[in-house]
C-alpha cells in the first residue's frame, strides 16, 4: 500500500501534440492518500479512464511521472505496480471455473494452495457466488461474469491500489447498491487505496471519502462530497454535483453585491475586483419563491419528486431551478426568487473566485 | 401478419433444383450405376451388385493410397495449424505492416493449383531449380524424381507453404476481435504470456480454428492436383494419393467400375470424418459451457 503521486503529469495520444488540445489530460499534480477512498467523477470523454489507465501502467504518460509511495513507477510495467483493476465490461477467463477465475491472480504470483482456497472462499461469499464455484464462467450472465471480475480485482490482499473502471454498468440497480456497500466495507476493512471511476454522481458520493471531478481532461476539484456541494471551484462541479445542478447567472460584482437585471443581490461576501465572465451560483436548495422580493421568475414546470418539489423556470433567458419543500404550496403569486446570500458562490471565468472578506 | 397461400411458388424453387439436379444429383447417380454394373462400351451395362466395393474394400493398393493420405493429412495438419496460430500471433495488429502482411499471406492462397505444383515442381529440380540447385551445390542429395523421402517432404513443404496462410489469416480474425481489455487484465492479473494465449487467445480462437482445421482437412484428404503436378504420383507409388490413385484407375486403366464404388466410398469417408469431428468439437464446446 501506498500514497500515490502525480507529477506534472500529462497525456496525449498523438505522439507529437501541437496545442494544449492534443492534450486527453492536461498538466496536473495530485497526490493520492494511502487508504483514501477515491471517486473519479465526470462526464465521458474527459479522461477519467485515461488517468486511471496511467495510475495501473497499462498507458505510458506522454509527460511527467507517477510515484507509488517514493519510488518512481512510471516506466515499471503493471505487473510490477501490483495494482488491481477492474474493467467496465466483464473480464472473465472462459474456459475457466469460477474459483479458478478467482485465484488466478494468486496462481500467477505463487501463492500456497491452502492460502488461495481459504481466499477464494472468502471472495466467493462476499460476490454471493459460493454455489457457482465449479462452474464454467463462460455460460453466465454478465452481471455474474461481472462480479467474479470484482471478485478478481479483491482477492489479493496485497495490491497497492485497487482501480474500479465503471465497474457497475452492467449490474442491476440492487445488486448494484449491494455490491457498492460491499466495496465500502472492504476498504475500511483493508484499507486499500481505492479510485473508482464512475459518471453517476451517486455512486461516487456514496463510496468515496473524497471526489475527484475532471472536465475536459482537467482536474477541476479534489474534495469531499460535501465541499463539491457548498463550493463548487468550477462551474462544471456546480452544474454536474446535485439533481438539479447549480443555477448559473450572469452577474456584475460590486463589493458585497451582485447586480443583474437592475436588482442588486446582497453576497454573503464581499469581493475585491472580478474580471472576465462573472457569474454567480446558487443552489437550487438554497432558492426560496418569494410574491415580490428578490428576481423575477417565470415558472415553467413543477416536478414533484416525493420528498420535495423542483420547480423549473427561468430569470431573463437563464433556467433557474428552485427546491421548495413538501408542502409548500406553489401558488399564481409567486413570481419571485430570492438567493440566501452566504451559498451564493462567485464565478469569473467558470472558475470560483475566493471572497476578500466575510460581509 | 397473414401469410398468402399460393402453390405455385413452388415453381420459383424449380431453377435451383434443376441446378442442384445437374451440378450433384445427376453426376453422382451416374457413379452410382456405374459402381453397381460393369460395362464394355456401348452404353452396355450388366448388373454386378456390391462386387466392385467388395474388391475395392480387399485391395492393397487403396489400402496403401489410403495410408499415404491418411499420414499426409496428418503431418500437414500437425505442421499447419501451430504454424499458423504462431504467425497470427505475431502479425502486427494494426496499420500499415499489418495490410502488407495481409496481402503477402494472401498471395499463395490465390495462385492456382496447378501454378503452385509448376512452380514447386520447378523451384526443386537439381539442374535448373534455385531450391534444387542450390542444395545440390551445397553438398546434399537431394532429389525428388527418385528418392520417396524427397517427394515427400517436397510436397509437405509446397503445401505448408501454399495453405498455412489460410490458418493463419483465420486465426488473426479470431485474434482481432478479442478486447483490449482482456488483455489489460491479464497484465493486471500477471498472467505469463503462456497463460494469456492458453486462457483468452486459444478460446477466442476455437470457433476459426474449427473451421480452418475442418477445411485443411478436407482440402488435403481430397488434393490431387499439386502432387499430380510436381511428381505425378511417384517415385514409383511413394507420392500416389487417393485421388491420384482414382484418376489412374478410372482414367488411365478406365476401370470405371471399381473406380465409381472407390470413389463413392472415398466420398463418404470425407463426410463421415468431418461429420464426426464437426460433431465432438461442437458437443465439447457445449460440454465447456455447462
Amino acid at each position: 500500500m501506498a500514497k500515490i503521486t502525480l507529477k506534472n503529469l500529462a497525456h496525449s495520444y498523438d505522439p507529437a501534440p501541437k496545442s494544449e488540445a492534443d492534450f486527453a489530460l492536461k498538466e496536473m499534480d495530485h497526490v493520492w492518500d494511502d487508504g483514501g477512498a477515491y471517486a473519479l467523477l465526470g462526464s465521458s470523454g474527459c479522461g477519467k479512464t485515461t488517468l486511471l489507465n496511467i495510475i495501473s501502467g497499462l498507458l505510458r504518460p506522454s509527460q511527467g511521472r507517477v510515484l507509488f509511495g517514493e519510488t518512481d513507477v512510471t516506466d515499471a510495467e503493471t505487473a510490477q505496480r501490483n495494482i488491481a483493476q477492474v474493467f467496465q465490461f466483464p473480464v472473465v477467463y472462459d474456459t475457466m471455473t469460477v474459483r479458478d477465475n478467482l485465484a488466478f491472480p494468486l496462481r500467477n504470483r505463487g501463492m500456497e494452495a491452502s492460502y488461495i482456497a481459504a481466499r477464494v472462499s472468502q471472495i466467493a461469499a462476499m460476490i454471493g457466488m459460493e454455489a457457482m464455484l465449479d462452474k464454467k464462467a463462460r455460460g453466465l450472465t454478465a452481471d455474474a461474469k461481472q462480479k467474479i471480475s470484482l471478485g478478481r480485482g479483491m482477492v489479493r490482499e496485497d495490491v497497492n491500489a485497487i482501480l474500479f473502471d465503471e465497474p457497475l454498468t452492467v449490474i442491476d440497480p440492487h445488486m448494484k447498491w449491494e455490491l457498492r456497500t460491499q466495496l465500502k466495507q472492504l476498504h475500511r476493512q483493508f484499507g486499500h487505496t481505492m479510485i473508482y471511476v464512475t459518471h453517476d454522481q451517486t455512486e461516487a458520493l456514496t463510496f468515496a471519502d473524497k471526489v475527484v471531478v475532471m472536465y475536459d481532461g482537467r482536474v477541476v476539484q479534489m474534495g469531499t462530497p460535501e465541499e463539491l456541494f457548498e463550493t463548487p471551484q468550477h462551474t462544471f462541479v456546480g452544474y454536474f454535483i446535485g439533481s438539479p445542478g447549480m443555477n448559473l447567472l450572469p452577474a456584475q460584482i460590486h463589493g458585497d453585491h451582485a447586480h443583474l437585471l437592475g436588482t442588486t443581490i446582497p453576497l454573503g461576501a464581499a469581493y475585491g475586483h472580478v474580471a472576465g465572465k462573472t457569474q454567480i451560483g446558487i443552489r437550487p436548495e438554497y432558492a426560496v419563491l418569494t410574491s415580490g422580493a428578490g428576481l423575477p421568475i417565470t415558472i415553467k414546470r413543477v416536478e414533484d419528486v416525493g420528498r420535495h418539489r423542483i420547480i423549473r423556470g427561468e430569470v431573463a433567458g437563464n433556467a433557474v431551478n428552485v427546491i421548495a419543500p413538501e408542502g409548500m404550496a406553489v401558488g399564481a403569486d409567486l413570481t419571485h426568487v430570492t438567493f440566501t446570500p452566504d451559498r451564493i458562490n462567485v464565478y469569473a471565468d467558470d472558475w470560483r473566485v475566493a471572497p476578500e472578506r466575510a460581509a | 401478419m397473414d401469410k398468402t397461400l399460393n402453390n405455385k411458388a413452388w415453381f420459383l424453387v424449380l431453377p435451383v433444383l434443376v441446378v442442384v439436379a445437374f451440378s450433384a444429383i445427376i453426376p453422382l447417380m451416374t457413379v452410382v450405376n456405374y459402381s453397381v454394373n460393369d460395362t464394355f462400351g456401348d452404353n452396355q451395362f450388366f448388373w454386378n451388385g456390391l462386387a466392385w466395393f467388395e474388391e475395392m474394400v480387399t485391395s492393397d493398393r487403396l489400402h496403401a493410397a489410403l495410408g499415404r493420405q491418411v499420414l499426409f493429412s496428418a503431418i500437414i495438419l500437425a505442421i499447419e495449424v501451430p504454424l499458423g496460430i504462431y504467425i497470427a500471433l505475431n502479425m502486427p495488429k494494426k496499420g500499415a505492416w499489418a495490410s502488407l502482411c495481409l496481402v503477402l499471406m494472401s498471395l499463395p492462397l490465390l495462385i492456382p493449383f496447378n501454378v503452385v505444383g509448376t512452380i514447386w515442381q520447378i523451384f526443386g529440380r537439381v539442374d535448373i531449380g534455385l531450391l534444387g540447385h542450390t542444395l545440390a551445390l551445397m553438398g546434399i542429395d537431394y532429389n525428388y524424381t527418385n528418392d520417396a523421402l524427397d517427394a515427400w517432404v517436397t510436397i509437405i513443404v509446397m503445401d505448408v507453404w501454399h495453405w498455412t496462410s489460410l490458418i493463419a489469416l483465420l486465426c488473426y480474425a479470431g485474434l482481432q476481435s478479442i478486447p483490449n481489455a482482456y488483455y489489460q487484465a491479464a497484465r493486471v492479473d500477471q498472467a505469463s504470456r503462456w497463460s494469456v494465449f492458453r486462457y483468452i487467445e486459444l478460446p477466442k480462437m476455437q470457433g476459426v480454428l474449427l473451421i480452418a482445421v475442418l477445411l485443411r482437412f478436407m482440402d488435403s484428404f481430397m488434393i490431387y492436383t499439386e502432387p499430380f503436378v510436381l511428381t505425378g504420383g511417384g517415385p514409383g507409388n511413394s507420392t500416389t494419393f487417393l485421388s491420384i490413385d482414382l484418376v489412374k484407375m478410372a482414367v488411365g486403366q478406365f476401370d470405371l467400375g471399381p473406380a465409381a464404388a472407390f470413389s463413392i466410398m472415398y466420398f463418404l469417408v470425407i463426410l463421415l470424418v468431418s461429420w464426426v469431428f464437426y460433431t465432438v468439437m461442437t458437443n465439447l464446446d457445449k460440454a465447456e459451457g455447462r
